[in-house]
């Protein structure tokens, strides 16, 4: 089965729309009953929230009138994520794919290329691919750069740069697919998701495999596809690392949770099982932290960066964000007291769900993994002396 | 009638926390003094204040609706 990392060698680059076409063949014409075919495959987003592609499909072309929009996510704001760049990297007609038959069965006029201002090898390959696709693509395209901050990518904010040029999120509804750029139904699709669609729309079938970023205490870190049916386990092997040399696994990056090394090791990377456990694949990451770092000054930078990162709209998520990150510093910096151990079980439960976007739940949800799986390095946290920095955030 | 829903546009709401003593029964604050609502339906004998609630809002930050499906 069609992977999509297959093909040439990665190192060598991006893969020319030539050498794409004659590998793979050329988009079959498809029409709405492309709809059904992403719904039997059951394929879900790879942004990180999981949400079902066929649903979305649905919901733009319910609401389509005259014209629809396709934004092609490639913003990858998530610090620990790698594989939307290395994707566009490598692939990018992949993607591109995947955009011009979105844009063809829903009847998009126009398609925006959405990619972090620092992705800049990422972005020039996009650019060059755009550039060799035949006129009556090309003219639907254009770019936008966005902003070094976390909370850009979120698709609310892409919009909203794109039409106002600030990347802030904005209160829903009303949803993207009934109003996103230029007041239009738009479609709105992380990278890998849309390379998925490239192959299902020629295959019929989804690859069965996701894109994951290891990160943290492996030999070789990195970008990697991985079967569905393979384990966190089975990732932390492929990059030269063991589980069990590792304290605990983060699984899904800022907006994941921590899950102790030891049950980490045999949870398959599938979004649909990992939600049945309460817990999100989010956009594949896999951080491993090594026995001897110390998870409360770990996660206590995690909480001042989130924190941080809060576009400052909403008071709950500005202020609770900032309240929960330095109570995590005091407990980091001075040690555990059970005030502070109580504030933040209380205010973890009072901050979510009550932000325009889900910045604030990432967040909460994070900490309160966290306060569960180091349960006890919380309740027994004591200094370190002063050569150890809070965790790299 | 279906039942309606406070939702609170949390980029308006500005913490002025009148809601939250116009209606205690349903809305307290946080510790910042931004409001937190009852989960579930406005009780039909409530209506009138939480009507009154919105009218109120300053920033028109708060309104009642009838659920939306999400898409």
């Amino acid at each position: 089965m069609a992977r999509l990392l297959d093909g040439p060698d990665l190192a060598k680059g991006a893969e020319s729309l030539q050498d794409h076409t004659r590998r793979l063949g050329p988009v079959p014409a498809l029409d709405q009953g492309f709809i059904a075919t992403l719904g039997r495959t059951g394929a879900t987003g790879r942004g990180g929230a999981s949400f079902p592609v066929a649903t979305k499909w649905q919901a733009v072309a319910r609401h389509a009138r005259r014209d629809v929009a396709i934004l092609v996510n490639g913003a990858e704001c998530e610090p620990l994520s790698k594989k939307d760049r290395a994707l566009m990297t490598t692939r990018p007609h992949l993607i591109l794919d995947g955009a011009f038959v979105a844009a063809r069965v829903l009847g998009a006029r126009r398609v925006v290329v959405y990619i972090g201002e620092r992705h800049s090898v990422a972005s020039r390959a996009m650019q060059q691919a755009v550039a060799e696709r035949p006129a009556s693509e090309r003219s639907l395209v254009s770019f936008e750069a966005a902003p070094a901050r976390y909370v850009a990518g979120q698709e609310a904010a892409a919009i909203h740069l794109i039409n106002e040029g600030i990347a802030t999120p904005t209160t829903m509804p009303p949803y993207p697919f009934v109003r996103g750029i230029d007041r239009m139904p738009t479609l709105v699709h992380n990278v890998e998701t849309l390379g998925q669609i490239a192959l299902i729309a020629r295959t019929g079938d989804a690859t069965g495999t996701v894109l994951i970023t290891i990160a943290g205490a492996v030999p070789r870190p990195g970008v990697l596809e991985m079967s569905g049916t393979a384990t966190v386990g089975d990732a932390v092997k492929r990059a030269g690392g063991s589980i069990d040399g590792a304290r605990a696994i983060l699984i899904g990056g800022y907006f994941g949770s921590w899950v102790d090394a030891g049950s980490a090791a045999n949870l398959p990377l599938d979004a649909g099982i990992l939600r049945t456990k309460g817990l999100n694949l989010g956009c594949g990451v896999i951080g491993v932290l090594a026995e001897s770092r110390c998870p409360v000054c770990e996660v206590a930078g995690m909480m001042r960066y989130l924190a941080s990162e809060s576009s400052a709209q909403c008071g709950p998520c500005f202020f609770g964000l900032r309240a929960l990150s330095e109570a995590c510093i005091r407990i980091s910096e001075r040690g555990s007291n059970h005030e502070d151990l109580n504030r933040l079980q209380r205010w973890a439960v009072d901050v979510r769900g009550r932000g325009a976007c889900r910045h604030p739940d990432g967040a909460v949800s994070l900490l309160q993994s966290a306060m569960k799986t180091f349960a006890h390095e919380f309740g027994t946290h004591t200094p370190h002396r002063a050569t150890q920095q809070i965790g790299a955030a | 009638m279906a039942a309606k829903h406070f939702f609170i546009d949390r980029i308006k709401c500005d913490g002025r926390g009148l809601c939250a003593e116009l209606l205690p029964e349903l809305i307290r604050r946080d510790d910042w003094g931004y409001p937190i609502i009852a989960p579930g339906p406005v009780p039909e004998h409530l209506l009138p204040l939480a009507e009154r609630a919105v009218e109120d809002c300053p920033l028109l930050a708060l309104t009642l609706r009838q659920l939306e499906a999400r898409k």
